[in-house]
């Protein structure tokens, strides 16, 4: 290693103080050590994953990424074996990240993980590099629609369940005030489902006006873009508009935070834009006339979801409407709002189960539930369709069957306005 | 060594299949259609084969309905070219018939190998392969699970045994295979290659007469009935327990000491 050379001047004046020999000594820059960047400098050349670079190893980063606290993962860790030259294309790295953006919040250098990630595994998707489960989910998506490889046709059989009816736009034939896009969780998963059917009860019981694209919906995508397949989003995107532009409406209200993600920052720049809102969020303003018949006496606590709170922001609609139900005691866990944990679903994470489990002491899921027991919450609430079925299997895994329950803020909603007879709170 | 992977369309199962019951017909219109999954273990084998010994892999698919996207999707996996044989056909055409299209078409190119899916799941009994290699007097291989290039226009196969047991067989090219399954798993084709292929690639069309021959006479289709239900045992765990040893004891499956 080369020496330290001490530069000093005789004289030196610094904002007219007058420093003499030591007092103005200084060291001319040396190089620590050298390493071979090409490693590096592949990833950081992939455009939208530039930032990588600017990371100075501060570990702010590593206190707060969910995926850490499970294994052995953070921005700074992925920067540091990136230039050491282990290339992020070829490691399992790459794919445990769940774009939770807990991260970009704390980091000083803007390493951001939200831009990183989607452009480094489009790279290795293209390559052959992702994990089979992963483009499983990509064709089912690409041929159905939906991730779950679905029939196409059966999008808007769950309707069938709601008790109210749920006008269809293209059977419809008038403009609507709401344009309800329902997401794909929300359509086939059997609890999905239900809180479907308990939203659209709602929705009916405030006499809302409002339509579904039924069928002529597809997956928002925006998990699919933020897992490596650009592309099948465009895709998606591009049938999504033109379907949506076909009929009248003021304003979508969404289901998933993921597609609201979608139709607030990416349907515009693909020329679909129209105003939207989270369905808690159109919800909360219509509190006033809501008719609660009945109370839950449980401590409730909520899980927000990571591309409604920090992607975006919205921590109080959620929170207004659980606060509004009768005798319901909110509490708060440790990682809320802002600093919220992640149910481990994004990012493409809810497809990667399989993939995860050899990185991770348990699944972030689990984390959470546990979490929200130490909280002596006998119900979690969720207002994202990835985590009821999330947080129901963690439930069963970290053997609290029983104890808690996990409901979506719509089923509770209903509930208290006794249009959910069905809802069986223990 | 140029090799020519067979692909078609078959109906999705995902979605139910259009019976008309009354005339014991399928509704070919009403169904949607997917690549037939072993036909795209026969693309992988011969893209495979590809990267080992650079061969040329032309996808041929009748124009049954959309192939198109099939077609690129090949072309975006890495097929050299890509060829659609259209007629006057639709997705009611028989496997007999397809076969003598293909095989029309084949025996006026060059080709030293054909590839494809040993069964679809509208021919359980491997007919397109066998057919295929019968019209062009070709010897046939099926079941296998591996193809590679030996010397002299020599062709290594693996083909699958019941029990466990693997062959492995060297035949003369020209030769018909029947895949079962690829090395590895088919690859993926992002949807922007596929589209962006779309865009700047053209699909070759050949056009075709009908095909002269057999047709079958009249088909019925019928729903399968079903025979007896599976029963759920409910009830705890010692009921669940009791149900069972009552049921072994009827069929007179309990060994009393
Ligand atoms: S917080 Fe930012 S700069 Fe600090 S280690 Fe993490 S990525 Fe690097
Ligand atoms: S986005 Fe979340 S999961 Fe990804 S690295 Fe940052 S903190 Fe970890």
């Amino acid at each position: 290693m080369q020496k330290a050379k001490a530069i000093e001047l005789e004289i030196a004046v610094v904002d007219g103080v007058e420093l003499n020999g030591t007092w103005n000594r200084m060291f001319e820059p040396r190089v620590i050590s050298e390493y071979d960047l090409s490693v590096l400098e592949e990833i950081t050349n992939i455009p939208g994953a530039e930032s990588l670079g600017y990371c100075y190893q501060c570990g702010k980063c590593t206190a707060v990424c969910p995926v850490d606290s499970v294994g052995d993962y953070s921005p700074r860790k992925i920067f540091r074996r990136t230039q050491l030259g282990i290339s992020l294309l070829d490691s399992p790295d790459l794919w445990l990240c769940t774009t939770c953006r807990n991260c970009l919040r704390v980091c000083p250098k803007e390493v951001n993980m939200i831009d990183i990630m989607p452009a480094v595994r489009e790279q290795a998707v293209l390559e052959g590099k992702a994990p089979a489960e992963l483009l499983t989910a990509f064709e089912n998506t690409a041929r159905y629609g939906n991730p779950i490889g679905e029939s196409a046709r059966k999008r808007a059989d769950w309707t069938k369940t709601a008790g109210v009816p749920v006008p269809v736009m293209s059977q419809k034939k008038a403009p609507v005030d709401v344009l309800w896009f329902v997401e794909c969780y929300p359509a086939y998963h059997p609890r999905g489902k239900e809180a479907s059917a308990a939203l659209a009860r709602i929705f009916a019981a405030l006499g809302v006006d409002f339509g579904i694209l039924g069928t002529e919906e597809k997956c928002a995508g925006d998990s699919q873009r933020m897992a490596g397949e650009r592309g099948l989003f465009e895709m998606l995107a591009e049938h999504n508009i033109k379907m949506l532009s076909k009929y009248r409406f003021n304003e979508i209200v969404v289901t998933d935070p993921h597609a609201y993600n979608a139709f607030l920052h990416e349907y515009p720049k693909l020329g679909g834009e129209w105003p939207v809102r989270h369905y808690t969020q159109f919800l909360a303003e219509k509190l006033a006339g809501v008719n609660f018949v009945k109370g839950i006496k449980k401590r409730i606590t909520f899980h927000d979801p990571c591309y409604l709170g920090r992607h975006n922001g919205e921590y109080e609609a959620p929170r207004s409407l659980l606060r509004a139900l009768p005798d319901v005691e909110l509490v708060e866990m440790g990682h809320c709002k802002q600093t919220s944990y992640c149910c481990g679903g994004g990012g493409g994470g809810m497809w990667l189960d399989g993939f995860t489990r050899d990185y991770a002491s348990e699944r972030l899921s689990e984390r959470r539930v546990k979490e929200a027991v130490e909280y002596g919450a006998e119900i979690l609430a969720v207002s994202c369709p990835y985590e009821v079925p999330r947080f129901e299997d963690a439930v069963k895994s970290t053997g609290h069957d029983g104890q808690i329950q996990v409901m979506d803020i719509a089923e509770l909603m209903a509930y208290c306005m006794g249009l959910n007879e069905g809802l069986a709170i223990s | 060594m140029r090799v020519a992977v067979l692909l078609k369309a078959v109906p999705d199962l995902v979605e139910e299949l259009v019976l008309d019951e009354e005339s014991g017909s399928l509704q070919y219109d009403e169904m949607s259609y997917v690549p037939s999954e072993w036909d795209d273990q026969a693309l992988e084998e011969a893209l495979i084969l590809k990267e080992e010994s650079g061969a040329q892999v032309t996808a041929i698919a009748v124009s049954t309905g959309d192939v198109d996207t099939m077609l690129f999707t090949a072309l975006a996996k890495g097929a050299d070219h890509v060829v659609k044989i259209t007629g006057d056909f639709d997705a009611s055409m028989s496997n007999w018939q397809q076969a003598r299209v293909l095989s029309d078409y084949v025996r006026e190119q060059d080709f030293d190998m054909v590839l494809s899916g040993v069964q679809a799941i509208d021919d359980v009994d491997g007919q397109i392969p066998g057919l295929v290699a019968g019209f062009l007097n070709w010897p046939h291989a099926s079941v296998v699970t591996e193809v590679r290039m030996g010397g002299d226009s020599k062709v290594l196969l693996r083909q699958e045994y019941s029990g466990g047991l693997v062959a492995e067989i060297e035949v003369e090219s020209p030769v018909v295979i029947g895949v079962q399954a690829a090395r590895k798993p088919p690859r993926y084709a992002s949807v922007a290659k596929v589209r962006q292929v779309a865009k700047s690639v053209a699909i070759e069309e050949v056009s075709a007469g009908a095909p002269a021959g057999p047709a079958f006479a009249d088909i019925q289709f019928v729903r399968p009935v079903a025979a007896g239900r599976a029963e759920m045992i409910e009830g705890d765990v010692d009921a669940v327990a009791d149900r069972i040893v009552q049921i072994l004891a009827d069929h007179n499956l309990l060994r009393r000491a």
